[in-house]
């Protein structure tokens, strides 16, 4: 195994003991031939030219860091935020599937299945397979399809069929379901764009360092605005955890204290409980018997009861830790940040600053620096948002 | 080990194994019995998983109704343990619950109540030494699965590893009854039988007696799930469809 953090896996796929490839028979073949894909296209520099030409000229990177003072003074740390939400399509998703747009173009396949929870993938993978002329299929949850109807309009103004889930909890882990059973039957020409970090391996690799980014400007924007310096703690939401595992590829090897933030409804590595779902093994809400159980957030993005394999191993070998934080922070979060910054995060991005807000001047002491990212703007949330505000007042 | 083989290479016609979603209804094991009256040659028992991500919709909905009544690994074990049929019985299900169960205590629950084989459906080649492992000790054969896409260099060393049978994959998708009979079907069935002496069975996409009886001049014999759990949906008799199988494979 590799002695690196957040280096590459293991020939098979595993981070230390989580990971591998957990999947059928059937689309064993297609996740060889796209770590084999992947492999040969990350180490050739006129794939890596030109994924940089679209992150550049099409998703507007590199995204700023912003020094927040309002926020800071209030709390007593320096809080400096990395903006994925000005990426094109207002979230770090962009990263990750333009990536996976060129490796599927580059492996001949024609069309592009997608799961999706709060519609940010989804919407992120229908506007890469309209730029680059693919046909796209994306499943998500009922549920979801309700609460995220602005991302369902735009999914199919961009071209792509969208496919409302109606098994299981008709969330993101029955998305996930669907869409690996569609890959299955269709596997010779569709590539599947996994929009986290987890799924067979080379996913949860190969997802991170389309991610890596993220980690990769911000730890550079950090030491031209701390003078060389690294921030003493960063922060993001998890969920499947990919803008957080871009983020942490940055700083891994740094003294920088690493904090994956959780839904209370969805903590997998709070669960202390390990399983194999979606085509690896990691942290999993199960029951008794091994059934997987659904999760409960305000936020369809971090809605899944599981959390990328790597994220897994970081918390195993004390790298990072993940705890969570409960709807009723979170909707502080967004009123607060918002107020005092001008930002309005997305649900699934106030979780980090969810945390912030409780944890500063405890967890993180007072004088700290502390690196947030924004994963994605809070636009696609205003109802629901609005609702959540309106309830807790009338509750006040 | 060469139990589950050994008792299917007896039959001497081509085999027939059904497929019954264990605890789908009260009295689930009545299929099971009516399947092995009607001239099956094993019965495959699914274990209810809730993220069947191999099963099209009539083994989801049967899986879900499983679940919703409240079945788990242990249920339908319990269940089996009366099972007095003549005929060799095969789980399938998926890792997470052989996972959570711990392959040890799997094993030899399985063996226990007199399971010969296991297939898992999400645990390929890569993944599945050390269960399989566990399982030769207990006497539970681990069944591989070959897919149409499985390459032929691989499909060797996934017939290779496959213990008691080759469960072959007519075709590329869910489980599920399709309107033609796919040619994949033989295909991998050919491509399987050349390079192993293990019976080759063929399953997904066989929905009807004549696609049996097409498939299994290629193949040692046919799995049939879908139309089973359908017939069982539907109120009908599983030991008439069964039957219909079993005459189309020379009685």
């Amino acid at each position: 195994m590799s002695n690196l953090t957040m280096g590459p896996p293991t020939t098979r796929g595993y981070f230390g003991r989580f990971g591998g490839r957990f999947v059928p028979e059937p689309v064993v073949p297609a996740c060889r031939e796209l770590e084999t894909a992947f492999t040969e296209a990350w180490a050739d520099p006129a794939f890596r030219a030109e994924l940089d030409h679209h992150l550049r000229h099409y998703a507007g990177r590199p995204s700023p860091v912003t020094d927040c003072r309002g926020l800071g003074a209030a709390l007593g740390v320096r809080v400096l935020v990395k903006r994925e939400d000005l990426n094109h399509t207002g979230s770090h998703k962009i990263n990750n599937v333009l990536g996976q747009a060129l490796l599927a173009r580059r492996m001949g396949k024609r069309r592009v299945v997608a799961e999706t929870g709060a519609g940010q993938h989804g919407v992120a993978t229908a506007t890469a397979c309209a730029l680059f002329g693919l046909e796209c299929v994306v499943y998500m949850g009922e549920v979801d399809v309700a609460r995220q109807r602005l991302n369902v309009e735009r999914m199919e103004l961009l071209g792509a069929t969208v496919v409302p889930v109606t098994s299981g909890s008709r969330t993101l882990k029955d998305a996930v379901n669907e869409a690996l059973r569609h890959w299955v039957a269709a596997v010779d020409d569709t590539h599947y764009c996994i929009g986290s970090v987890m799924g067979p391996h080379p996913y949860p690799w190969l997802v991170r360092e389309f991610q890596r980014v993220i980690g990769e400007e911000a730890r550079a924007q950090c030491a031209d605005l701390l003078d060389g310096g690294t921030p003493t703690h960063v922060i993001a939401c998890v969920g499947g955890g990919s803008n957080a595992a871009g983020t942490f590829a940055g700083f891994a090897d740094t003294d920088a204290e690493l904090i994956g933030v959780e839904a209370a409804g969805g903590a997998a590595i709070g669960s202390d409980l390990v399983g194999v779902v979606h085509g690896s093994k990691s942290m999993l809400l199960q029951d008794d018997a091994g059934q997987v159980l659904e999760a409960y957030s305000v936020s369809a993005g971090l809605d899944y009861p599981g959390i990328g394999p790597e994220h897994a191993h970081l918390s195993d070998i004390g790298r990072a830790r993940y705890p969570s934080v409960t709807d009723g922070e979170v909707i502080e979060a967004v009123r607060v940040v918002s107020r005092t910054e001008g930002l309005i995060p997305a649900l699934e991005s106030a979780h980090a600053f969810a945390y912030l807000l409780r944890e500063a001047g405890r967890a993180i002491p007072r004088g700290s620096t502390v690196l947030v990212t924004l994963s994605g703007r809070g636009d696609k949330d205003m109802e629901q948002i609005s609702d959540l505000l309106a309830q807790r007042k009338e509750s006040q | 080990m060469t139990a589950l083989i050994d008792s299917l290479r007896e039959t001497g016609r081509p085999i027939l194994i059904p497929y019954v979603t264990g605890g789908v209804t009260e009295n689930w094991m009545d299929h099971v019995h009516a399947a092995v009256h009607a001239g099956a040659d094993a019965v495959e028992i699914g274990i209810p998983f809730s993220d069947p991500v191999i099963d099209g919709p009539v083994i989801q909905a049967a899986s879900v109704q499983a679940l919703e009544r409240g079945t788990t690994p242990d249920t339908v074990l319990r269940d089996l343990a009366s099972y007095r049929g003549a005929v060799p019985l095969v789980v399938m299900t998926y890792y997470n619950l052989v996972h959570r169960y711990g392959h040890d205590a799997f094993a030899r629950r399985l063996a226990d109540v007199g399971v010969t084989g296991a297939v898992l459906a999400d645990l390929p080649i890569e993944e599945s030494a050390e269960w399989t492992e566990t399982a030769d000790a207990s006497g539970v054969a681990t069944v591989q699965i070959a897919a149409p896409s499985t390459p032929d260099g691989r499909l060797a060393e996934v017939c290779e590893r496959s213990r008691g049978f080759v469960y072959a994959m007519g075709v590329m998708g869910v489980t599920g009854e399709r309107a033609v009979l796919a040619d994949s079907a033989c295909a991998i069935a050919r491509r399987a039988k050349a390079v192993t002496d293990k019976p080759v069975l063929v399953g997904v996409g066989v929905s009807t007696p004549e696609n049996a009886a097409t498939v299994a001049e290629h193949a040692d014999g046919v799995i049939i799930g879908a139309p089973v759990m359908r017939r069982i949906a539907e109120g009908g008799s599983v030991r008439e469809l069964v039957g219909r199988f079993r005459v189309a494979l020379g009685g």
